[in-house]
């Protein structure tokens, strides 16, 4: 049993094709290409504090947290009839909440496409009721609803999962000691599901604040995101090691945002979809 | 004397600095029903698991049938095992289980039905070759397990605390089956369990093993009535352990009373340990005893009463078939013969 | 009760905002009419309009091909590197597992443009050679994430049970070891195939001389506004898609059944 070999084609596989790249990374957010050469500086990251950059950063947090607490309201109380629900076809239904997610997310994204432009479906259903076509692409509005869309299922099943596996007997042990419903709910239910939403918020808030795809498509390139400015650095403009240092910042806001719910999260089981 | 199939001959095995098994040796022979008995960690897997061949010792010999056979692989061994969990292979049906073995060897398809039916008769599980693993109890588990292990005629059966999992009236029943099995095919069983009263059942030989170290080995009656030190004594049945010195030859002195008792050879002052079992103490009349106390506590017990006897400044187990009440002030006796007088463990 | 017909209806709701866009670029899949927002008549011509689309086609063969070669070759890397895992030291092990989870946690832009970052800065042509490279590195983890569960519930004695009944280490291992773990490796094969096929931000940084992946074909089309052939070419991965995770869902669900009627008994 003692054949270690085995593991090192992966070993070799992850220090070329993972450590490596991020090495790159860092190494091109910490230097700058002048005549001499190359050179160590900060300056990629100074660049980014100038109230452009730092208007781009501000618009995706915005937005990602809109988009995340939009999640979350209309998420919860989806997740908690779902786990309360004694219906026969329940694992259907989580099925179904499941299926989305297997939907290439662009497919997605562009199917609000024909929905919201101008002479889409809503448009036309306002237009018989007389109602002028409104213009419902191509604006913040839609950037935010397409996050919602796509994210949505991925912040109900992690608080669907921790819902369903609450013990009933704490509830019923709640009401026995005189709580009411309204008060089982914020003092039992809530705090207990708590790990998921916090895994619920973690998927939701990270795809989306470093998406430029949804911005792209609904937003018609009239909102940069730092997803967007990433992607410009690197394919449009050129700038490789200013395009790292916002890549490494996008890696900075992500731990930041995991060293947040992490402390709800004991164990990766939350958020698992296999 | 029938000659030795098995010597196990100063066996070491060490896991990272801790000594699983120290300086062993164990003669076991032909069509002997043997139990390694301890409580866990005493090392008896261990043993069993160098019989089988998966692991090495760190020092010591194999033999099998006077060869040395350290360093042949489990799957050449004329020994077979009987896993604690079974250890059936859950994709394979009841008959593929059985047959895995005998199409290894690859056996005619004719005569591995043959015996695999055979099998199952003995088992008593006819019928039962397509189910699949997941479908059956427990009880039937274990002897599909005994069943694959037994068709490939192995010299020595090795099982594992096979019975543990099962409860106790389906445990009794398989104790009673294992042994008339063994006694059936005339091969050499080797088994393994913490639970003394298995090991008095079934057992030609015990080996009582504690901490790596054999305490003890002999025939059940052996082990019962003459325990070698004070672990024996402790582990095998419920028992008064209480220290005493001896005297001299036949006299022992006891919580501060002169006994005289069957043992002699020990040094004049002595300590030794001194075991009585609860059945062996006689509860009289107070003036009559030769310790005096009153009753803690009564117990039905089902075909006896186990009482608590506080006498002589220590607290006794007593079984008698008759109840005496609670404070009641009682006498304790007990005949020199029943007195198992035992070295200090570690002084020999 | 009314409380139940509201909750009911708020689920309905739910679900008919997930699954009303769907099922709209279904329907309009099959309108004559160009213009979405109109019903005009059946049709079938964006299908075979989108089957004439030399881009969609080529694009196809290469989602195809890079997720089967990518999917394969994840899976051969993640099992061996699962059943290696299991038998580092513990310290290692929780080292490997650490980084693992690196390249699932990483956004995916992060993955796209480091690994561009390295597949430039050696020098190599941006093309299938890249793409195929980069599938592979974010199919593994998913890979090891399914082999590794299997393998350590996997019963140790079972391998001895083998041996101890005549078989040989390797045949050991093909008889029983392998069987045992091989709904795992079957699940993780099915993840990275269709984690191939959806990926679209990594695909776009790591592709290049006119090699193009549907994800790709869709966003470059879809930047353009809207295309019919899309619908068409959407019904159809929605379909693909589906028939997967049924798939997938039954196998685990037979595996789940297993399990529990194991427990049950044990």
């Amino acid at each position: 049993m003692r054949k270690n070999w085995i593991v090192y084609p992966y070993f070799g596989w992850m220090i070329a094709f993972t450590l490596i790249p991020l090495s790159l990374l860092i190494f091109f957010s910490l230097t700058t290409q002048t005549n001499q050469g190359i050179s160590f500086s900060f300056d990629n990251f100074q660049r980014f504090f100038e109230p452009l950059y730092l208007q781009v950063l501000f618009r995706s947090l915005l937005w990602a947290g809109i988009s995340t607490l939009f999640c979350l309201v209309l998420g919860y109380p989806s997740a908690f009839i779902l786990a309360n629900l004694k219906l026969k076809y329940k694992n259907t239904l989580i099925l179904l909440l499941v299926l989305p997610m297997w939907i290439n997310f662009l497919l997605r994204t562009y199917a609000w496409l024909t929905l919201l432009e101008r002479r889409g479906l809503i448009n036309t259903l306002l237009g018989h009721f007389g109602i002028q076509p409104l213009s419902l692409l191509y604006n913040d509005f839609a950037v935010i609803l397409g996050m919602v869309y796509n994210f949505l299922p991925f912040m109900i099943l992690p608080i669907y999962t921790v819902l369903s596996k609450i013990n009933q007997n704490l509830l019923e042990a709640a009401g026995d000691l005189g709580a009411s419903p309204w008060q089982c709910f914020c003092k039992v239910i809530f705090p207990l599901s708590l790990p998921g939403v916090s895994s619920g918020v973690t998927m939701v808030f990270m795809p989306a604040v470093t998406t430029f795809v949804i911005s792209r498509l609904l937003g018609g390139g009239q909102y940069t995101l730092i997803g967007n400015l990433v992607e410009q650095q690197f394919l449009t403009v050129g700038d490789w090691n200013f395009g790292s240092a916002i890549s490494m910042v996008m890696i900075f806001i992500i731990l930041l945002g995991m060293s947040f719910t992490s402390r709800y999260e004991k164990t990766q089981e939350g958020g698992g979809l296999w | 004397m029938a000659a030795s199939l098995i010597s196990l001959v100063n066996l070491t095995k060490d896991y990272n600095g801790t000594e699983a098994i120290k300086d062993l040796n164990l003669q076991i022979k032909k069509n002997e029903f043997l139990t390694l008995l301890g409580p866990s960690g005493c090392g008896k897997t261990t043993t069993l698991r160098i019989i089988g061949g998966f692991e090495q010792p760190t020092t010591g010999e194999v033999f099998f049938d006077g060869i040395n056979i350290n360093q042949l692989p489990p799957y050449k061994r004329k020994v077979n095992t009987v896993f604690q969990k079974y250890a059936l292979f859950p994709h394979m049906n009841v008959y593929e289980n059985i047959a895995f073995g005998l199409k290894i060897k690859k056996l005619s398809n004719s005569l591995i039905n043959q015996k695999v039916a055979a099998m199952l008769e003995l088992v008593a599980l006819s019928g039962y070759e397509q189910r699949t693993i997941t479908s059956l109890s427990g009880g039937q588990q274990q002897r599909v397990a005994i069943a694959r292990a037994l068709v490939n005629e192995p010299e020595v059966l090795l099982l594992d605390e096979p019975l543990g999992a099962l409860d106790l009236q389906l445990r009794k029943e398989m104790q009673l089956e294992l042994k008339a099995m063994q006694q059936h095919l005339g091969i050499t069983f080797i088994f393994i369990t913490h639970d003394q009263e298995e090991a008095l059942t079934m057992s030609d030989t015990i080996v009582v093993m504690n901490r790596g170290l054999i305490q003890q080995v002999g025939t059940p009656e052996d082990i019962y009535n003459e325990p070698t030190n004070a672990f024996v004594a402790s582990f095998i049945g419920e028992s008064n352990l209480v220290e005493g010195r001896m005297l001299s030859d036949f006299q022992l002195e006891l919580l501060g009373k002169q006994l005289p008792c069957v043992d002699s050879g020990f040094i004049p002052d002595e300590l030794v340990d001194v075991v009585i079992r609860p059945e062996d103490l006689k509860i009289v009349e107070e003036n009559e005893g030769v310790f005096t106390g009153n009753i803690k506590s009564t117990t039905f017990k089902g075909v006896h009463y186990e009482m608590i006897v506080s006498a002589g400044a220590r607290d006794w187990m007593v079984h008698s078939t008759r109840a005496r009440s609670v404070g009641m002030k009682v006498g304790l006796r007990v005949e020199a013969s029943n007195i198992h007088i035992m070295r200090k463990a570690g002084v020999v | 009760m009314v409380k139940n017909f509201l909750k009911k209806s708020y689920l309905f709701l739910i679900f008919a905002f997930l699954y009303a866009p769907i099922i709209v670029l279904i329907i309009y899949s099959f309108n004559s009419s160009r213009s979405r927002g109109s019903w005009e008549g059946f049709t079938l011509d964006w299908y075979r309009a989108m089957f004439r689309d030399r881009q969609i086609l080529s694009s196809l063969y290469y989602s195809l091909i890079i997720g089967a070669l990518s999917a394969l070759i994840a899976t051969i890397i993640g099992t061996l590197a699962a059943f290696g895992i299991q038998r580092l030291k513990r310290f290692l092990q929780n080292t490997v597992m650490n980084l693992t989870y690196l390249p699932v946690l990483n956004p995916d832009i992060v993955t796209g443009i480091s690994l561009m970052l390295l597949f430039i800065f050696f020098h190599l042509k941006l093309g299938f050679m890249t793409l195929l490279l980069s599938h592979i590195t974010f199919n593994i983890p998913y890979v090891i994430l399914s082999v590794l569960p299997r393998i350590k519930q996997l019963d140790p004695n079972l391998y001895e049970a083998a041996l101890d009944l005549g078989a040989t280490p390797s045949l050991a291992f093909k008889k029983v070891i392998f069987p045992e773990i091989l709904p795992g490796i079957i699940s993780g094969l099915l993840l990275a195939f269709t984690l191939s096929l959806d990926d679209f931000v990594i695909s776009f940084f790591n592709t290049g001389s006119g090699v193009s992946t549907l994800s790709i074909t869709i966003y470059s089309m879809a930047r353009r506004g809207i295309n019919p052939k899309i619908n068409a070419l959407s019904t159809l991965m929605f379909l693909s898609v589906l028939t997967l995770l049924i798939i997938v869902n039954l196998i685990m669900a037979r595996d789940e059944s297993n399990k529990k009627r194991r427990q049950n008994l044990s």
